[in-house]
């Protein structure tokens, strides 16, 4: 047995690491087991949608192959290991890019899927799941099943989103999108309140594709922060940026993001990016990775690690909640400088459990202080449930049943579809089992 | 004749040598003969390289890896067909040591597959590459073979024979356009691994490893340890003294 983290480092625990690494091989591996087990890629997700303590965790990022890529169609099919980084190398530089990618290319597409994750461009072009065309899952009693959007669709729409409670994915088919450049048209704005960034959200809709904002949970009453939306370009030929790698070498033995750092920090994070505002040609990796190059950060919370609170509420109610939330985030004085608002489309996932609704999304670490830290939780909850909006489990290590049974509806009927010998920390506890 | 890079890798399934293909054909179209023993796990790599670099030549073949005649068929249709750049020999199995000691049959297949096998594939090789006086022969040998060690020695044995072999090649070839190549990984985080991985060993990256290879492949390093630190270890070990060494547990 192993110890192994999520990206929260909340905890170490064992594990029986089994890696896949052949195809053929897995049906072997993932029927064998007296114990349920769980896929897991990069194990980016911040809780336990990605660990089984004392159980086994089948590490796929050994199928990292590509099987096929039609370059006048932009198809692409690959193995469930294969990082979205390696995908945007093979494909931008052909004409085609991921149409949806996360905050980190670091994931396997297995985890993308499993998390039908977003990212900046919800309002134009939904989430992962909306791009895959069909999968291959392997159940764990040695059944291999084709899905997608033309045959077992029940199963596919349980699958995306399903946490890796479905089955082992081993491969997939991606419909990628056009592109011209690696590079993006950008703008900066800085906005002064919550009633600012609606209008700004609004106003990009139409004309960017991509929107995101960075919101300064510290100062209290409006809500000020950084807007950012971007939209691909024709621009060639610019050296592109030296990927650089800085790493944080050693985990300090408290957090490096404390009440004491916060607030000069989002100070000077505001300001500079003011200063910085208008309009800019990026490159996409760090338009759509701006944290990928310093390499885990995720140690600077210190030994105790930290959580991620992401809700999404809908949009009717969303000010009003947002300001609810930043108002007690405040109080608490806890938080930190990443903190991430923005709103998505009005369209329904492909998954039963996709964690994009229409609405706005509030995603926020919290260096773990224990209890303390839980209590605010407990308020923010509150706040959610009275919205009817719902937290992301890809993020979550700590939500009460009740919470993720209001905001999944679809939970009842995605139950039917999980596999009896897959469970994850996360499935024991928020489905029992 | 193509002017593209005439690259070949035996053992091509191995996912060390896989990604030395990939750092190739990354930087630029190659020609790439792929000999492994399963045609249907060669093809995996191959439709892989393939979808990476449309524009490289790849050829699979698939080969027994013992029979001296068979190896030299394999390796005379294979430079038939051009001038080969690049060969590296890559394949191996890493044997639980107490199975070698219970079992001869393991024993055997563990000197042989790691062992006789790559030296007869390279020999072979060597005489092609010494009449075009041409070309760089690379093989995998292992830091187990720099000093005999209780928890795997027969594997190191056959690791051992492929650096004394990789030597006189070198001083056969010295002077001359064939350049030899040794590569020496430390434990580096592979299918072959995988039973260690679980048990919470440290194992290097194997792009990590690759990279080096490919770096050192490219420079004609006579030896490359990968990564690099394992130099230092490895002195350190095969030096000690046989009174401080039987006390330590490795
Ligand atoms: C810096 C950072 C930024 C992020 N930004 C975003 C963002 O903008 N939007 C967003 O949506 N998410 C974001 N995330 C979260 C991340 O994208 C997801 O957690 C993603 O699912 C992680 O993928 P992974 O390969 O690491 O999978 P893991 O975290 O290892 O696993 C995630 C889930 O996928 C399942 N799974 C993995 N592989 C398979 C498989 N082959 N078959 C079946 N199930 C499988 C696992 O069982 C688990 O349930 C971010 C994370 C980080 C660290
Ligand atoms: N990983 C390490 O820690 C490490 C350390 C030091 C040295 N090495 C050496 O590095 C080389 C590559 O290994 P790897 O780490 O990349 O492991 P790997 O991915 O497991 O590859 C092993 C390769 O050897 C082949 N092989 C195994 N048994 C064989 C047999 N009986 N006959 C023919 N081919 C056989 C495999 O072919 P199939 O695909 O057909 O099985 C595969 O191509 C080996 O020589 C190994 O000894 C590895």
């Amino acid at each position: 047995m192993k110890p192994v983290s999520s990206w929260g480092r909340l905890s170490a625990d064992p594990h029986y690491v089994v890696p896949l690494n052949d195809p053929s091989k897995v049906e072997n591996l993932v029927c064998r087991g007296p114990q349920p087990g769980v896929a897991h890629g990069m194990g980016r997700s911040y809780g336990d949608v990605c660990l089984n303590s004392e159980g086994t965790l089948w590490i796929t990022t050994g199928l990292d192959h590509f099987i096929n890529f039609d370059e006048s169609t932009g198809r692409l099919v690959c193995e469930a290991g294969v990082l979205l980084r390696d995908i945007q190398r093979l494909a931008i530089p052909r004409g085609w890019i991921l149409p949806v990618t996360p905050g980190t290319q670091l994931v396997t597409v297995g985890g993308a899927i499993a998390n039908d994750v977003h990212g900046k461009n919800h309002h134009v072009l939904g989430s992962f799941g909306d791009h895959v065309q069909s999968l291959t899952l392997i159940r764990t009693d040695g059944e291999l099943i084709h899905c997608g959007l033309n045959e077992r669709n029940d199963l596919f729409a349980a699958t995306v989103g399903g946490m890796g409670l479905t089955g082992v994915i081993t491969q997939a088919e991606i419909q990628l999108r056009r592109v011209a450049s690696p590079w993006l048209d950008t703008e900066t704005v800085p906005y002064a309140n919550l009633g600012e960034f609606f209008e700004l959200a609004d106003d990009s809709e139409a004309d960017w594709e991509h929107t995101v904002s960075w919101i300064d949970c510290i100062t209290g009453d409006g809500g000020r922060g950084i807007f950012m939306r971007g939209n691909s370009t024709n621009v060639e030929f610019r050296p592109e940026p030296e990927g650089r790698k800085l790493s944080i070498p050693v985990v300090p033995p408290v957090s490096l993001v404390n009440r004491l750092s916060l607030r000069p920090f989002n100070m000077a994070y505001y300001h500079l990016k003011r200063w910085q505002a208008g309009p800019a040609i990026m490159h996409y990796q760090p338009f759509f990775y701006p944290l990928d190059n310093l390499l885990e950060w995720n140690r600077m919370y210190g030994p105790k690690g930290f959580f991620q609170y992401q809700s999404v509420v809908p949009r009717e109610v969303g000010q009003d909640a947002v300001r609810a939330m930043l108002k007690e985030i405040a109080r608490s004085g806890d938080g930190s400088f990443l903190a991430v608002l923005k709103t998505f489309g009005n369209r329904q996932p492909v998954g039963m459990l996709s964690f994009p609704q229409p609405g706005v999304t509030l995603a926020l670490d919290f260096p773990n202080h224990g209890e303390r830290t839980h209590k605010l939780f407990e308020r923010l909850d509150a706040i959610v449930r009275e919205a009817k909006g719902r937290l992301y489990p890809a993020k979550d290590a700590r939500m009460p049943r009740d919470l993720f049974e209001a905001g999944y509806l679809r939970l009842n009927e995605f139950m039917k579809y999980r596999d009896p010998g897959i469970s994850s920390g996360l499935s024991r506890r928020l489905m029992g089992s | 004749m193509s002017n593209k890079k005439k690259i070949v890798i035996v053992g091509a399934t191995s996912a060390i040598a896989e990604h030395y293909a990939r750092l190739w054909i990354e930087k630029q179209p190659i020609d790439l003969t792929l000999v492994g023993r399963d045609a249907q796990r060669i093809e995996r790599v191959a439709s892989d390289l393939k979808v990476r670099s449309s524009e490289s030549d790849i050829r699979i073949v698939q080969a027994v890896f013992l029979d001296p005649q068979a190896i030299n068929a394999t390796v005379e249709s294979i430079v038939k067909s051009g001038r080969v750049d690049v060969v590296l020999i890559a394949h191996g199995f890493l044997p639980e040591q107490a199975d070698c000691q219970d079992d001869l049959e393991t024993c055997r297949k563990a000197l042989d597959v790691n062992g006789i096998s790559p030296v007869i594939y390279a020999e072979a090789f060597a005489k092609l590459m010494a009449k075009a006086n041409y070309g760089t022969i690379a093989l995998i040998g292992s830091v187990a073979g720099d000093r005999g060690r209780k928890s795997n020695y027969v594997y190191g044995a056959a690791k051992g024979l492929v650096t004394r072999y990789a030597q006189g090649l070198q001083h056969r070839f010295a002077g001359t356009g064939v350049k030899v190549v040794l590569i020496k990984p430390g434990p580096t985080d592979t299918p072959m691994t995988a039973h260690l991985k679980g048990k919470g060993a440290k194992l290097a990256p194997v792009e990590d490893v690759a990279k080096q290879v490919f770096e050192g492949v490219k420079a004609g390093k006579p030896v490359i340890y990968a990564p690099g630190k394992w130099w230092l270890i490895m002195m350190i070990i095969r030096h000690l003294p046989a009174i401080v060494f039987n006390k330590v547990n490795i």
